[in-house]
């Protein structure tokens, strides 16, 4: 009797190449659709094109090598409180 | 009279509460589960106005005041507490529903206080129900967290005591309305109802006791006791600018935190600082639409963070896990959890079409509005920080990443059905938001939720966001570690006392030991036990038998008196010649 086959799509490099392409052609995509529509700017500094796109990449960033940076001084061991 | 009638919503809880034991079987869960439906569906049918007056103590406290602020925390509380005891349906201990019952009954109580003394009753109420809450798990790291837990909260309530006190002395009203006034006594309520809200440094008892607490206690916890303080703060602090510097450090804190966090329940319990520091920011700016935007985030708040809870409970009862490093791999086998917990991880992160989008964004317009440049651009870093580290960290690690060889299977029906119904509102909420938007507090000019150039905006955050988190998934990977936080000074503050006071206190103890014990009264000692008799053995030469008799004799203390006399007058002569100018 043959077993009923798991689902495991994520695994496969193959899918995943497949998802990383989707993530880069939509976050083209979000930007160049603002080419057609008009975005509305907040300030005087937000108008131009893919100010949303380029704060989120870059805050992101900068919060990613924060966090790895405190992490050097902030992590320890899960035991540091029993000690 | 009929006014008289009504039943504060906190009743019918605390007062169910006292009945759980004594019901059998299912029935017991039934019966749970009626309770807050029920007490929803009083907050509905509940007039505006003061409702339930009681006369204590020479005060008149106002037990029911509803209006549409009260209510729609009214509601919110007593939804989710619904969905949350149909998800508890398998648990059995009595002890975990009757604190459970009783802390979201105290929440009641608090929202529909009209005056200071019930409010504080109730605060404190609250804390000591919920503390069985964390203590219920019954491991040595949940009963220390819930032992640090209870008295940062005591501390707190101490605070707001204090503050209730002076205010009352000060005005002499009971009356909990906007403390217009800005006193020392209401700073102190602040200081007080800000130690609830989690604003740092106060916040670590949250990411110190909510993920000790049992599956089921850390997801009541997440909701009730922050979301009070938002309540508290919306109804007594408006405007009040320093609030939006202390809504900006959350936002941001919460996500560093959560980057750095490898316990998934951890991750969310950061991300709860991290939301409230949007109502609060939204409290400071203190416009009708910045109210109206807190109260919807807390609203849909909530249910999405209760949607969060609920899977990342899921996961650990099926496991007993609830690390990142021990995660992974998990839409193989439990698919609705991760489809339900994605849902959850989108509507936090504001994606368009879930309940995120229509409540975040009203504080964020208000900031605009207000021309607040720098609290808007950071409640922007933040929206993107929020998908990072909800969005996709908590589903990420724990449903994808790597295989551990995990294959628990999906929990209880009820878990599910629960899990569902919230999703549901989560969409539901996205999609349409008018009901929610009907019931907001504050008289505001229509907001409309969908416009193209928002939605677009918002995906280019979002998309963006997610690719800076796969572009730098290397310096994300996870960690057996814990963060160090505020809680350190309390956690380690009593031992750091002990060691300065051993060190430090012993160190000048032995100094002075060896300079006056030892040093001083020593050579004091032989100053006058030993320079008598060399004085003597100086001034009167004699043979060796002789010097040896009298060295015999001034040990023993025994010298003839003539000899006495006679040092003491040549002491006496040395000591004017020494004097004599």
């Amino acid at each position: 009797m043959s077993q009923k086959k798991e689902f495991d799509w994520f695994d496969h490099d193959k899918n995943r190449k497949l998802l990383w392409k989707l993530l880069w052609g939509t976050c083209a995509l979000t930007v160049v659709a603002e080419v057609f529509v008009h975005v509305h700017p907040h300030f005087s500094f937000d108008g131009f094109l893919g100010f949303s796109a380029l704060l989120g990449f870059a805050s992101c960033s900068v919060l990613i090598l924060l966090a790895k940076l405190l992490g050097l001084v902030l992590k320890v061991g899960e035991d540091y409180y029993d000690r | 009279m009929i006014a008289n009638l009504y039943i504060p919503p906190a009743f019918i809880l605390i007062l169910g509460a006292l009945l759980v034991p004594l019901i059998p079987g299912k029935a017991k869960n039934i019966f749970i589960i009626a309770l807050p439906a029920l007490a929803f569906w009083l907050i509905s049918q509940l007039p505006h106005g003061e409702l339930l007056g009681v006369h204590f103590f020479g005060h008149d406290l106002s037990l029911l005041r509803v209006d549409k602020l009260s209510k729609i925390f009214g509601y919110v509380f007593t939804l989710n507490a619904t969905a949350v005891f149909i998800y508890a349906f398998y648990l059995k201990d009595s002890q975990q529903h009757m604190s459970a019952l009783g802390y979201i009954g105290g929440a009641l109580g608090v929202v529909f206080a009209g005056d200071l003394i019930t409010l504080y009753f109730y605060w404190e109420w609250m804390a000591v129900c919920s503390t069985f809450l964390i203590l219920a798990r019954r491991t040595p790291k949940a009963y220390g967290a819930g032992f640090r837990y209870v008295m940062l909260h005591l501390f707190g309530g101490l605070v707001l005591l204090a503050g209730i006190v002076m205010h009352i002395h000060g005005t002499g009203s009971i009356g909990f309305e906007a403390f217009t006034e800005r006193t020392l006594a209401s700073y102190l309520i602040l200081a007080g109802i800000l130690v609830n809200a989690a604003a740092p440094p106060f916040h670590a008892w949250l990411s110190d006791a909510y993920p000790e607490a049992t599956v089921t206690g850390g997801l009541i916890l997440s909701a009730y006791t922050t979301k009070t303080s938002v309540y508290t703060l919306i109804r007594g602090y408006a405007g009040y600018e320093i609030l939006i510097v202390v809504g900006c450090v959350m936002a941001l804190y919460g996500i560093i935190y959560a980057l750095l966090e490898n316990d998934m329940r951890r991750i969310l319990a950061y991300s709860i600082i991290n939301q409230v520091g949007f109502m609060v920011c939204g409290v400071g700016i203190g416009t009708a639409m910045s109210l109206n935007g807190a109260a919807a985030h807390a609203f849909c708040h909530i249910i999405y963070k209760s949607l969060l809870w609920m899977s990342a409970g899921s996961v650990l009862y099926m496991t007993g896990k609830s690390k990142c490093t021990e995660l992974g791999g998990l839409y193989k086998t439990m698919p609705l959890t991760m489809i339900f917990g994605t849902i959850g991880a989108l509507a936090i992160s504001s994606m368009p079409f879930t309940s995120g989008y229509t409540s975040k964004p009203l504080i964020i317009e208000a900031a605009v509005n207000q021309h607040l440049v720098w609290p808007w651009l950071i409640l922007e870093i933040a929206s993107a920080g929020v998908f990072l580290h909800a969005g996709i960290k908590f589903p990420y690690f724990v449903f994808f990443n790597v295989d551990r060889g995990l294959r628990p299977g999906e929990p209880h029906k009820t878990m599910l059905w629960s899990m569902g119904f919230m999703a549901f509102l989560c969409i539901f909420l996205g999609c349409y938001p008018a009901p929610l938007y009907a019931i907001l507090p504050f008289e505001m000019e229509p907001h409309v939720a969908y416009t193209l150039s928002g939605v677009l905006k918002q995906f280019q955050l979002l998309m963006l966001s997610a690719l800076a988190f796969f572009v730098f998934l290397k310096l994300l990977k996870r960690t057996d570690t814990i963060a160090i936080d505020t809680d350190i000074i309390w956690r380690k503050g009593g031992r750091w006392f002990y060691l300065c006071a051993d060190k430090g206190l012993n160190f000048v103890n032995s100094v002075f030991n060896e300079l006056l014990h030892k040093g001083a009264s020593t050579a004091l000692a032989r100053y006058f036990s030993e320079g008598p008799l060399r004085l003597t053995l100086a001034v009167l030469p004699a043979d060796d038998a002789k010097r040896a008799q009298i060295s015999r004799y001034f040990r023993a203390g025994i010298s003839p008196i003539g000899l006495s006399v006679a040092v003491a007058a040549l002491y006496l002569f040395g000591f004017i010649i020494l004097t004599l100018p």
